[in-house]
């Protein structure tokens, strides 16, 4: 009777929930900041589009993928982009990529004046789209740049969601952030798998052998080896209150290094690692137990 | 062509690294620690000493998908610490022909992100705390290898030859996943320059520094040497003079023409940033929403 009720209530709880990953771009972005607070900039009406897709005979959409807003969380001045995976795949062009990194340098321009602002990332991106492969890979460097510059004044935090995942050049960003939120949904890997399976063969990985690929990429796992802060169900009252925790919580003095820069760290991690023993994600879990030195 | 001739043709190790870090430092000041797959040297450059750092093959490697000159776990890591090391504000010379990221299981569940992306943070980071970074082209300049490995530098300088060559994935890779043909991709690139594998076509998106003619590049006399340092201190000069951000990526010739997409983004979003502050525009109604 007791398990009755308790799954009954779980079953409540799980239909009054807001998925986040059925939200689009712009309703995440809307989801996570303060009520009314809602500004976007470069939206659809501006009519900025990929210069480079119609040439090739595709559509462009007239935000080319990326939303980006100011506004508030918790009262504090915030910039939200959030790739959309429905255009696309989540590519990362020309201009989808130079609004994320020029939004991002105005955030800073303002943090080294003193005025804070708190930048999130939704991610959600196969990483370079390769019909602008140069000029995507370039924009995806001055993303780097741009949260590397910023981290230095705020956290940037960053959110995998699913169901796309975060990949290619765009998981570099992902792992520059000082905060990273996944849900079990989300993969965060640099090579897809249909790529390592291109040019390392079948033996190496089956694109196909989707519980293996889980196993080594997705949300669960990474948050269980420390590639990850956060490990979320998908709801986005859940998520857009962990964003507050982590943007608002610890001052710059008190914040540990970004994933990115422990490098002693990770350099003795896998120095732990035999290669030439196999390792799936479970005995890696087991290695690297979550946010533990070996 | 069958993928395995192409597979051949695009990974074969590069000796460029090699030959290069070698002309360069004179095999002066070479600092041994790390994997083999990395080398560093502290060595003369114009009145100073600078430091460089090439990933080169090594057949050796404890991780086999890492062994054909590939940025992998050990790789990322290692140019972070060296990286990191330099002292004085010293210039950091990438020199780049780096064929791609590991590709592999192992590597994916390890984190080759990870280890990409702390490599990148170092030289950002060092870029940012005023130490001059160039990176010099001399072979490929591959996808995420070259965001780890060069993609962070204050001036990125290439040299004008056949082999050099910059681009997001792989031939076959690229034919694969946009569900085309390397022969078809190849005929794009010649219409649409961002496509293109080749440096020239690279050098007309005004990324670049400078792009040196006239090279032997799997060669080098004396003469090249010479000349190539003389770039390489032109482009330190030039870097200290200017800011410590990638905004020069954006002011060249070639960049206001090719790149003009990015820099109408930056202008309209300077535009509207203000406008957007939610204090400042809380009595307007919610118009764009």
């Amino acid at each position: 009777m007791n398990t009755d009720a308790a799954a009954r209530a779980e079953y409540r709880r799980f239909l009054e929930r807001r998925s986040f990953i059925e939200m689009n771009a712009r309703e995440r972005v809307r989801a996570v900041l303060d009520p009314g607070t809602f500004r976007e900039m470069l939206g659809p009406f501006d009519r900025i589009k990929s210069p480079w897709l119609p040439l090739q005979g595709i559509v462009a959409q007239a935000d080319d993928g990326v939303v980006l807003a100011r506004g508030t969380l918790d009262g504090k001045l915030a910039l939200i982009a959030a790739i959309e995976s429905a255009y696309q795949g989540g590519s990362m062009g020309e201009v989808s990529g130079a609004k994320i990194a020029g939004a991002l340098e105005l955030a800073l321009d303002d943090c080294e004046q003193g005025r804070i602002i708190l930048p999130v990332l939704l991610l959600e991106t196969g990483g370079v789209r390769l019909q602008e492969a140069n000029l995507g890979l370039a924009a995806i460097a001055e993303i780097h740049a741009a949260i590397i510059a910023l981290r230095r004044h705020v956290p940037v935090v960053g959110v995998i969601a699913g169901m796309v995942g975060c990949f290619g050049g765009m998981s570099l960003a992902a792992a520059l952030c000082t905060h990273l939120i996944v849900t079990p949904q989300a993969r965060l890997g640099m090579n897809g798998p249909e790529v390592i399976e291109q040019e390392a063969g079948i033996e190496e990985l089956d694109a196909t052998d989707r519980a293996l690929i889980w196993s080594l990429i997705g949300g669960e796992q990474r948050h269980a080896v420390g590639f990850a802060d956060d490990l979320l169900e998908d709801d986005a009252d859940a998520i857009a209150a962990a964003i507050r925790k982590a943007v608002c919580a610890v001052p710059a003095s008190g914040r540990a290094p970004a994933r990115s820069m422990q490098v002693e760290r990770y350099v003795e991690l896998l120095r732990t690692i035999d290669p030439n023993q196999p390792l799936d994600g479970e005995s890696l879990r087991r290695l690297w137990k979550r946010g533990s030195p070996p | 062509m069958s993928p395995e001739a192409n597979l051949d043709a695009e990974s074969s190790p590069s000796c460029r690294g090699r030959v290069w870090f070698d002309a360069l430092t004179g095999g002066a000041g070479v600092i041994s620690s790390g994997p083999r797959s990395v080398c560093v040297a502290d060595a003369a450059l114009g009145s100073e000493t600078a430091r460089f750092i090439a990933v080169v093959p090594d057949t050796q490697n404890r991780f086999p998908r890492a062994r054909a000159g590939e940025v992998g776990l050990d790789e990322g890591w290692a140019l972070a610490r060296h990286v990191r090391a330099t002292t004085a504000r010293r210039p950091i010379i990438a020199i780049v022909d780096v064929l791609s990221q590991a590709y592999g299981r192992r590597e994916e569940l390890l984190g080759v992100h990870l280890a990409c992306a702390a490599a990148a943070d170092a030289y950002a980071s060092a870029r940012l705390a005023g130490h001059p970074v160039i990176a010099l082209l001399v072979g490929k300049a591959m996808s995420g290898a070259f965001l780890a490995h060069g993609y962070q530098a204050n001036r990125i300088i290439a040299l004008d030859s056949a082999e050099v060559m910059v681009h997001a994935m792989g031939k076959q890779a690229a034919a694969r996943v946009t569900r085309s043909s390397v022969e078809k991709m190849g005929k794009l690139g010649e219409r649409i320059a961002p496509v293109a594998y080749d440096i020239r076509s690279y050098a007309s998106l005004g990324l670049l520094h400078k792009l040196v003619e006239g090279i032997d590049a799997d060669a080098p006399g004396r003469i090249d040497v010479d000349r190539v340092r003389a770039e390489l201190v032109d482009a330190i000069t030039d870097a200290r003079a200017g800011a410590p951000d990638l905004a020069c990526r954006l002011t060249s010739p070639a960049a206001r023409k090719t790149r003009a997409a990015s820099i109408e983004v930056r202008r309209r979003l300077a535009e509207q940033w203000r406008l957007a502050e939610p204090s400042r525009s809380e009595e307007q109604s919610d118009v764009r929403s």
